[in-house]
């Protein structure tokens, strides 16, 4: 009998039966009629574009590349892999300005840190938002996250780099764009409770921004280039100095695991169990039984978490959820799976605001319902959705086990 | 990571033992590679419909008894079945789902195309007729909303007429629906929900549907209500004010999806982990040949360790097992099966006949262990549509043998302690 055995496709394209479920999922198409839809948009208009590029809609780029249709599809299809890389490989779009500024998170964070004081102050004002509005549809409800005065790597070289080497166990740390150039604090929290666990934490040499913003900006040749260069680093780091590579970002650790070989072609398999969240590789920790937590006696807090997209595909918020629940004195509700509407860039430009904040309602509703003292979050940009659209504040786990262990204990505890 | 259970696939069976267990005091997880078959659900459960040699089922209990002995219900034990069959309706009371229907008779539901089939349990949204032939009204008043292309009035009404329902076909006009209708590959049954859902829209629909009544004894519409919880489905209902009679739509199915999420959410608040898009790859198993713990491709190298598992995967369309042209197997721990050797023996080449393979699936015993290489794995079991010994689909059988083997596994494996 002559047929075909195996997929052959990238994307588990051919595994599609056009069952539908993956429209139930998508949080786009509910609150914009604009967009096609997972199935549409994914495996159906492949099977056109296969045949000829011309058949590509640019309505494509309302996807957000959330992923929740890979999640929710039963036979495997990579849908989010599909549509992006279907954008990449057609889209004739160039960049906007605004879209460079957004996405160049490194560059930005580099050249604004210099001047943050004045940055931080101008950018909060009102004429300046009403510019970056009318002038490069930046939403004037968005507020961009405060820059930092002095950067994580500064800080860390300055402070912390030199008794690194005194643990006797090791990890590198991605820190990501967030943490180096607007929250620092995060960063430290994560030296701090990796050093009371007995690790020292090392930079990556000489770390680039990840590219999750300008993949999604179709800004493809710098986003390969970076990959190329932090798979280099993180193999120096596994290979020639044994150590893994831990972050505090989930869609940073998505991006280097899954997004650099699906869509940038990049190839991590050498290392790519070796890139994990933090919480997680604490989690394996202790269950392994090789670390202890001790905790302070007088911790208590009502903690809602809210589950990151890019965390619901990666699978990892029970890692996350587990160590927040080994803290007493936690009251811990996970919140129901709802995107949060943001999906990085997405959302702070003007033409999505709307449907960016339609999407996250039922999220920030149920938040201002359960009245949580706090949510915690493992994604910088859920953060800032979440802090401008209710009252709670945002903390990552991370900083939440740094405020409730006993520091001193704990590290007496793994000596 | 360890649980007293881990149970593999996420669907009716796989809840349904979840919450069980959950319930009586085990720590479940559920891995779910994807979304299950309950949302192409019909929003009913069949319990049996029809026996392998054709004849049409009236009493499911009754006719059990001649089952063949392969039959996951014979398997069990008519009795057994019996009393899971009556546990099942208080168990759905529970989660807050509201069943009707009576294991020892079926009632007829109706189906997009206008057929008939027989149901044991039905969600609350639909009224099945009690036979085949029963008229569902003197006239029929079928509506649809404009633009919705998965609810076929004319297959409808064709059938409801060659019972003799004098049929009259008409559609509503919402405003808020003409959003969606920018979009007529998305104006699916689940979008059009979430907007029926919202306060006032429903009032609306109702205020049409009633000036179009015209001397018409009932009112059929679309099951594209009540995406959260049912309560809009009665408020509905109560508004209409005649025989209003809801038929389930082409996928996905509104009813079916709620029915998914409200036990998936019954099976967390009870203290269960639901693990959703994950891919169980390998098992490993003692000396004894008792399986010990797996691996996802989320959790990779942290093992997920438990006292028993809990084979749910479904049946082909889920990946519960695989065929390949010389052979079918089951993917995760590679139990044995009952199947026709012989690629020749799997399928009817008239498509509407019968299909052989669909009675494929996992060798059970009488405790729903299954088997490796013909040894009984004591602390393994196979429920729902992986299970072999039935051609659910001929039979109509797929909702109860599902409901009934994991009430049943999960007392089985309660029994142990």
């Amino acid at each position: 009998m002559k047929m075909q055995e195996k997929n052959i496709s990238a994307n588990n394209f051919e595994q599609c039966i056009k069952c539908t479920v993956c429209t139930v999922y998508c949080p786009v198409v509910p609150v914009n009629p604009l967009y096609p839809g997972p199935k549409q948009a994914g495996p159906d208009g492949e099977r056109l574009r296969l045949k000829k590029g011309l058949f590509f809609d640019n309505t494509l780029k309302y996807c957000l590349n959330c992923k929740r249709c890979e999640v929710a599809c039963p036979s495997g299809v990579r849908i989010g892999d599909i549509i992006q890389s279907a954008r990449i490989k057609y889209s004739t779009d160039a960049p906007k300005l605004r879209d460079m500024i957004l996405a160049n998170t490194d560059f930005m964070g580099s050249v604004v840190t210099k001047v943050a004081p004045v940055a931080n102050f101008a950018l909060g004002l009102k004429p300046t938002k009403v510019v970056m509005d009318a002038v490069l549809k930046v939403d004037k409800h968005r507020t961009f996250p405060k820059y930092a005065t002095k950067t994580f790597e500064s800080w860390y070289k300055k402070n912390v780099m030199s008794f690194q080497e005194s643990f006797k166990r090791h990890v590198s740390y991605f820190h990501g764009c967030y943490v180096n150039y607007n929250y620092p604090q995060l960063g430290k929290d994560l030296v701090s409770v990796m050093n009371a666990l007995g690790y020292g934490v090392h930079l990556l040499e000489n770390e680039k921004c990840c590219g999750t913003a300008l993949i999604a900006n179709c800004m493809i040749d710098k986003a390969k280039k970076n990959a190329e260069h932090n798979i280099a680093s993180i193999r120096k780091s596994v290979y020639e100095r044994q150590m893994p590579v831990i972050g505090a970002s989930s869609s940073c650790n998505f991006t280097i695991r899954d997004e650099y070989p699906h869509l940038l072609g990049v190839d991590n398999s050498d290392v790519r169990d070796y890139i994990e969240l933090g919480t997680r590789f604490i989690y394996r920790l202790i269950d392994e039984g090789k670390v202890k937590l001790v905790f302070k006696k007088d911790y208590k807090a009502k903690i809602a978490y809210h589950t990151p997209c890019h965390m619901e595909k990666l699978g990892w918020g029970i890692f996350s959820t587990e160590l927040l629940r080994m803290i007493p004195g936690v009251d811990l509700t996970i919140l129901d799976s709802n995107c949060c509407g943001i999906a990085g860039t997405y959302g702070f430009k003007k033409e999505n605001y709307e449907v960016s904040q339609a999407i996250g309602k039922p999220l920030f509703e149920q938040i201002e319902k359960l009245r949580p003292d706090f949510v915690a979050c493992d994604c910088e940009t859920c953060k800032w959705q979440i802090e401008m659209s209710t009252s709670k504040e945002v903390k990552n786990p991370i900083s939440i086990l740094a405020e409730a262990l006993d520091l001193v204990a704990t590290s007496e505890a793994n000596k | 990571m360890r649980f007293d259970t881990i149970i593999i696939g996420g669907g009716l069976a796989g809840l349904v033992c979840g919450i069980k267990l959950q319930k009586a005091g085990q720590k479940c997880a559920i891995v779910s590679a994807g979304q299950s078959a309950m949302h192409f659900s019909s929003g009913t459960f069949d319990l049996l419909g029809r026996l392998p040699d054709g004849t049409e089922v009236e009493s499911p209990l009754e006719a059990m008894a001649s089952l063949p002995a392969e039959h996951p219900y014979s398997v069990l034990g008519v009795e057994k079945v019996a009393e899971y069959a009556a546990q099942a309706k208080e168990f759905f009371a529970e989660c807050g789902i509201k069943v009707n229907g009576d294991a020892s008779r079926n009632s007829w539901r109706v189906t997009p195309t206008g057929e008939r089939k027989a149901a044991w349990l039905t969600l609350g949204d639909f009224t099945p007729p009690a036979s085949r032939e029963e008229k569902i009204g003197n006239k029929a008043l079928i509506i649809n909303i404009l633009g919705y292309l998965d609810f076929n009035t004319k297959f409808l009404a064709d059938s409801f007429e060659k019972q003799g329902t004098e049929c009259r076909i008409a559609s509503i006009k919402l405003e808020e629906m003409e959003r969606l209708r920018k979009n007529p590959s998305e104006m699916r049954s689940t979008n059009i929900a979430r907007v029926m859902d919202r306060d006032g829209i429903w009032e609306k629909t109702a205020d049409q549907i009633k000036t179009l009544i015209k001397g018409e004894d009932i009112v059929v519409l679309p099951a594209v209500f009540g995406l959260k919880d049912a309560s809009v489905v009665e408020k509905l209902r109560e508004a209409i004010g005649i025989k209003t009679m809801f038929v389930a739509t082409m996928p996905p199915s509104v009813p079916g999806i709620r029915t998914q999420m409200t036990l998936k959410s019954e099976f967390e608040k009870a203290g269960g982990r639901f693990f959703l898009g994950d891919t169980v790859t390998e098992s490993t198993a003692d000396e004894k040949g008792q399986i010990r713990n797996i691996s996802t491709v989320n959790f990779n190298d942290i093992r997920m360790e438990a006292d028993n598992f809990v084979l749910a995967t479904g049946s082909f369309f889920s990946k519960g097992l695989i065929a390949t042209p010389d052979k079918i197997y089951e993917p995760v721990f590679g139990i044995d099966l009952t199947y026709n050797e012989g690629r020749e023996n799997w399928f009817n080449t008239n498509f509407w006949k019968k299909q052989n393979y669909i009675s494929f699936g996992a060798r059970v015993d009488a405790d729903l262990n299954a088997s490796i290489d013909g040894n009984k794995i004591s602390n393994l079991y196979a429920i729902g549509s992986v299970t072999g010994g039935t051609n659910a689909l001929y039979e109509g059988c797929g909702g109860g043998v599902a409901i009934i083997t994991a009430l049943a596994a999960a007392d089985r494996i309660l029994e142990k302690k």
